[in-house]
């Protein structure tokens, strides 16, 4: 589908678990789902953000695999690891800034996100996208996320001094230029 | 961000293996052509190095000069095991007649299995696939090996039975 693409929405999420079911759904890595469903903060709210492969332009995954196992197709897809090269080392897991990759001890085995690449590839919409009863996971064109709603689409990323774009798109209020995250705001510095 | 780093150099082996699946598989015109030159490269030394193996083989192949024993005490149409040129390397002494005795290495030339005399066909016989030799000069009668044994030159020194030489079994 030409001119498709995947945008997530935090805001619309409301922690159905749809697209977590649908995931695991797939014939390609039965009973296991590859999206990510986050509580913000659990203590204080019920809000969700569903994470996916941000399929980035130069993937931190891939270039920090040792055993050469991730590779981004010619249509910018960043697929799961290669099963007969992957070695289970975790690397890619702790490099990857969006937290994306799982790796499986007893399988040595990473498996992420590949966009439902056996589904996008000969033109139909990935799962998640599919089932989302609220569209915050969505696949269409860009015109029309455009026309559709009033946030922002961006697909570029700060982490301190590295910036990450992507080709999925994450949806940002119209006030906010970029997602900019600094790590040290997420670490954890006990109970005051 | 204000300060965002510079990318580094590509590093040769992030070209050699390319995050980019069309990358990794592509190989340039230069890269073919080196690939060519250099295995072509090999490929001659390694004929060289064969060639010089082989002349210097030749030239130190002088074989000592060794008794048999046991060889009066062989019936004729009789055969037995001695060691030679070293004691790693087992021929086989026939007894064809009374003042005549022909040796040949025991080691089958298709794959190496110990060859046995078969006084009844009065020839060599390997057991493992049915090579079998000439008596006479060593030559196949039948089966897969590819050359003759390779024989080992007898003399007469008195009363012993003297070892003084193999041919292989191309030159036989």
């Amino acid at each position: 589908m030409f001119g498709y693409e995947f945008y997530v929405d935090p805001s619309r999420c409301i922690g159905c678990q749809s697209c977590v079911s649908a995931c695991a759904e797939c014939g390609t890595h039965r009973g296991v789902s590859m999206i990510h469903l986050d509580f913000i903060d659990r203590p204080n709210t019920i809000a969700t953000a569903p994470m996916v492969c941000m399929h980035c332009e130069d993937p931190t995954c891939a270039q920090v695999c040792p055993a050469d196992a991730i590779k981004k197709g010619e249509d910018g897809i960043v697929r799961t690891a290669l099963k007969p090269r992957c070695i289970g080392c975790s690397n890619c897991v702790l490099a990857c800034p969006f937290g994306v990759p799982n790796v499986f001890a007893e399988m040595e085995l990473m498996m992420k996100c590949d966009m439902c690449y056996d589904r996008t590839s000969i033109g139909k919409r990935p799962m998640c996208a599919t089932v989302c009863p609220s569209q915050a996971l969505m696949y269409v064109p860009a015109e029309q996320a455009a026309q559709k709603r009033r946030e922002r689409a961006s697909n570029e990323f700060h982490f301190g001094g590295q910036v990450v774009r992507t080709k999925v798109h994450y949806m940002l209020p119209a006030s906010e230029p970029v997602m900019s995250v600094d790590v040290a705001d997420a670490i954890w510095e006990g109970e005051e | 961000m204000s300060q965002q780093k510079e990318c580094p150099k590509q590093r040769l082996w992030s070209e050699e293996f390319s995050v980019r699946s069309g990358e990794s598989s592509f190989v340039e015109r230069r890269q073919f052509t080196r690939f060519l030159t250099l295995t072509s490269f090999a490929m001659f030394a390694g004929q060289l190095w064969l060639v010089a193996k082989n002349l210097l083989s030749r030239r130190q192949a002088a074989f000592p000069a060794l008794v048999v024993n046991g060889a009066d005490g062989l019936a004729v149409g009789s055969a037995k095991v001695f060691q030679y040129p070293t004691p790693q390397d087992n021929c086989l002494l026939v007894r064809v007649g009374e003042q005549k005795f022909v040796a040949y290495s025991q080691k089958c030339t298709h794959l190496s299995c110990a060859v046995l005399y078969s006084a009844k066909h009065n020839r060599l016989e390997c057991p493992c696939h049915e090579g079998y030799f000439s008596i006479e000069d060593g030559r196949v009668l039948q089966g897969p090996p590819p050359r003759p044994l390779p024989r080992v030159e007898l003399e007469r020194r008195g009363s012993e039975l003297v070892a003084i030489g193999m041919t292989t079994g191309e030159e036989s």
